[in-house]
């Protein structure tokens, strides 16, 4: 599997050999190699926290690495800070954008090189330059507009315009689709393909292996920090790939969508969720959810597809206890839990994976073992004094159960990659009693193996006779887990249907307002 | 005539302030919590009485006040940006310092514990008079001050660095901008014009006394917030809370309400403004953090 497969030209772009880097005890990039060939788009794939992200950031000058050389254009240039790589054409768009959300696209394009007249910003000309840039490359953007206001397809072109700004002519994209709907992702194939012809070399950070397949010409698969296959993509498989990123077989008919259909086991909603007329304020609107009503059984998983900030943010937030709702109630079986604090509805059986696990789901700066506990810190005290030992014997078992790695539960959570990340929330939530879970984007920025592995999870609990409320930007996720989906649009369920009824055909309308269905009651 | 008397009085208590509060607000757009600017103020003054007192020229003194203010915010610069202290520590640090520094330097340079002797200053004798105040060039400049920072934030590359600089780093630093030398620039040009606040002070009252500006650097900073940190907003904040220092004043003079209570106008309307525009405001999203 070492060996590479696909030889390219004498004088590739990029070249990087033998890089090394270390955060802590953590070895993201051990001799990782990567090799593209001018004017191709080449992926580099790996499961999370092989160490693809910081590879790209050593190559695009954020982070300095602890060996190895980097080459560029046949030039050495290890070492080099972000401001060189600039200036030498390569440019990163990074999967957490880097826009400042209170100045306009166009003062975010041109920012560290700003038109100057006699000494003021150019405003006038910034934007005209901004528009130009914005025409030749097909990358529409309301240019005058401000950031905090843009949807996240259009900061994404704002991210790819501030590289092309800069004269880059290596654009490399960290997970670019992951954050996209279904259209918005086609359209950026279209424009990345329009920017290659137009001579730019693009490196695609991604671990979905159909957007491989569509878009690249050559592959780089890493594992464990390192390179461990060069595959022309015409030459392979997804099968191929994903046994070169795991490292052994995977079942991608899961990824795909493809399940067998079971009628869920309807046993009433005496234990599961019910939500009516809940309406709920949004930070910028008034009614972000918008009379809701729907139910979820014990033994279902209710999935809510839609495009992000359609709602379903506000509806989890409302459930979770962590927004108030304006109006209506919300149920746990019998008990009213509407008004409920946060450890109320989580003694009463709420878990709760949230969508942010930055920011809702984990303390970056705590071990794995504290995170492991969090929220049920009082089920771990002697006497009011943390047991240290229970939550020690507590880690070893949910690190064992669910694979994180490393295995060293008293490292930072901050050290671990995304994937490991998110299996300690799982982790956390799936082992504590519940009756109802909130699912909100399980496996956002997790590689195959662990989407698997959170999918299973997910089938056992409802097999246990669990209530699962699934929301997921990621259409095959829903269609995947689901037994019922709802539509959400514009803070309302559009419509409601059973998995077998239901396509990314039969959904995409529903998705973009397109159609409207008559506001289904799910009950 | 009495407005006249009113406005003149508002227009000059308001000028440390509209000096101190640009200062803030230049800090606190570039993401540093100016905590210091009283510590600047009194440094400014203390540098202003000094420059004054030794050659006799109140221009002097104005340079003197603004080198004691950038050596101040130099060294909150140094603190915050270089060794990454945390900014709220190093602010009351400087305030302390300042406070005792000055007193220290007060006793060693004029043998006083209290006060200074009598300094040149800007314009006539009879203090509070509006022709007085309009001879005074550092009364033109306060007023200036704000709507010249508001081109300089708005308007300028440097305050397009400062603005992205303070809400979001990273994408800063991304793209090239040298941060740390941005925010640099910002501390010490808001150590220069809150020193400029307590070089007026001062100034206009030809002496320094011991802790002379008394909080004057926080209603700055409570303007700076109730202004949502733009430039005119806050100058406009300024000129409410020295309305409402004028107002006591005058309504101290009637004795209608006891005094206590006409005492604290401007306190608790400070206090009611930024505790009824706090929530609503949003600070630039990187205020305080530089260590990323």
């Amino acid at each position: 599997m070492t060996t590479p497969t696909a030889q390219i030209g004498p004088a590739p772009v990029v070249r990087m050999t033998g890089i090394q880097k270390h955060f802590g005890a953590v070895h993201a990039n051990r001799s990782a190699e990567i090799e593209v060939a001018a004017g191709e788009i080449h992926a580099l794939v790996g499961e999370n926290g092989a160490g693809k992200s910081t590879l790209m950031k050593i190559l695009s000058g954020m982070l300095p690495a602890d060996g190895g050389r980097v080459e560029v254009g046949g030039r050495d240039v290890t070492g080099w800070s972000t401001t060189q790589a600039i200036v030498a054409g390569v440019g990163m768009v990074h999967q957490h954008f880097m826009l400042v959300p209170t100045l306009t696209v166009a003062e975010n394009v041109v920012l560290g090189r700003e038109p100057v007249n006699v000494g003021t910003f150019d405003r006038d000309r910034a934007i005209r330059e901004v528009e130009t840039l914005s025409k030749q490359s097909g990358l529409i953007v309301p240019a005058e507009r401000l950031v905090a206001d843009l949807s996240v397809g259009e900061a994404q072109r704002v991210e790819i315009l501030k590289t092309l700004y800069r004269g880059a002519r290596i654009l490399l994209l960290d997970e670019p689709t992951a954050v996209l709907s279904p259209p918005e992702v086609t359209e950026l194939w279209g424009v990345l393909r329009r920017v290659r012809d137009q001579g730019t070399t693009i490196i695609l950070i991604t671990h979905k292996l159909d957007e491989v397949m569509a878009v690249t010409e050559r592959i780089t698969v890493m594992r464990q920090g390192a390179t461990v296959a060069q595959l022309a993509t015409r030459e392979t498989t997804p099968e191929g790939i994903a046994r070169a990123m795991v490292g052994r077989e995977v079942d991608l008919a899961i990824r795909d969508g493809q399940r067998v259909t079971r009628e869920p086991g309807r046993t009433g909603t005496a234990n599961g969720l019910i939500v009516s007329n809940l309406t709920v304020r949004g930070a910028r609107v008034e009614r972000a959810v918008n009379d809701v009503s729907f139910t979820v059984a014990p033994g279902e998983i209710l999935g809510i597809a839609g495009v992000e900030g359609n709602g379903q943010t506000e509806l989890l937030e409302a459930i979770a206890g962590l927004r108030r709702a304006t109006s209506g109630r919300i149920q746990l079986g019998a008990l009213d839990i509407t008004a409920a604090t946060v450890r109320e509805r989580a003694d009463a059986g709420l878990s709760h994976i949230p969508e942010d696990r930055h920011q809702r789901g984990l303390i970056l700066d705590y071990s794995v073992a504290d995170n492991l506990i969090l929220g049920q810190q009082h089920r771990f005290t002697q006497r009011g004094v943390l047991d240290r030992h229970a939550i020690a014997t507590n880690a070893a078992e949910q690190a064992t159960r669910f694979d994180i790695r490393p295995a060293n539960t008293t490292a930072k959570v901050r050290d671990l990659s995304g994937g490991n990340q998110q299996k300690v929330v799982i982790a956390r939530e799936l082992s504590r009693h519940f009756i109802v879970l909130l699912a909100a984007q399980p496996t956002r920025g997790v590689d195959v193996g662990a989407i698997e592995f959170i999918h299973d999870a997910l089938r056992r609990a409802r097999d246990a006779g669990k209530a699962i409320l699934l929301v997921s930007a990621e259409l095959r996720e829903i269609l995947t887990l689901s037994d019922r989906i709802a539509v959400m649009y514009g803070g309302r369920i559009v419509t409601v249907m059973p998995r077998s009824d239901a396509s990314e055909a039969v959904l995409g309308p529903f998705m973009t307002g397109a159609r409207k269905g008559s506001q289904a009651d799910a009950a | 005539m009495t407005l006249l008397l009113f406005l003149a009085q508002t227009i000059r208590i308001a000028v440390p302030y509209l000096f101190a509060a640009a200062g803030g607000a230049l800090a606190e757009r570039a993401g540093i919590v100016s905590l210091s600017l009283e510590g600047f103020m009194l440094g400014g003054a203390f540098g202003a009485v000094i420059g004054a007192h030794y050659t006799d020229s109140a221009w002097i003194g104005v340079v003197s006040g603004v080198v004691a203010g950038l050596g101040l915010a130099g060294m909150h610069a140094v603190c915050t940006l270089r060794f990454k202290a945390d900014q709220i520590v190093t602010g009351v640090a400087i305030n302390l310092f300042a406070v005792g520094i000055t007193r220290f330097l007060l006793q060693l340079a004029f043998d006083s514990s209290s006060n200074s002797p009598r300094v040149a200053g800007f314009g006539g004798e009879n203090v509070g008079g509006a022709l007085a105040l309009a001879s005074n060039p550092l009364v033109w400049l306060g007023v200036a001050v704000m709507p010249v920072l508001a081109f300089v934030v708005y308007r300028t590359t440097f305050g397009l660095r400062v603005r992205a600089v303070g809400e979001h780093p990273a994408a800063a630093a991304s793209l090239g901008v040298p941060v740390n030398r941005v925010r640099y620039a910002a501390v010490l040009g808001s150590g220069a014009l809150a020193a400029l606040g307590g070089t007026y002070l001062a100034l206009d009252q030809h002496q320094f006394t011991d802790s002379m500006t008394a909080g004057r650097g926080f209603i700055a900073l409570a303007a700076v917030i109730f202004g949502r940190w733009d430039p005119m907003r806050a100058g406009v904040a300024c000129l409410l809370f020295a309305a409402a220092e004028t107002l006591q004043i005058r309504l101290q003079a009637t004795q209608i309400i006891p005094s206590q209570f006409v005492a604290m106008i401007p306190y608790v309307l400070t206090i009611v403004a930024v505790a009824g525009v706090v929530g609503r405001s949003r600070s630039p999203a990187a205020l305080g953090r530089t260590t990323e």
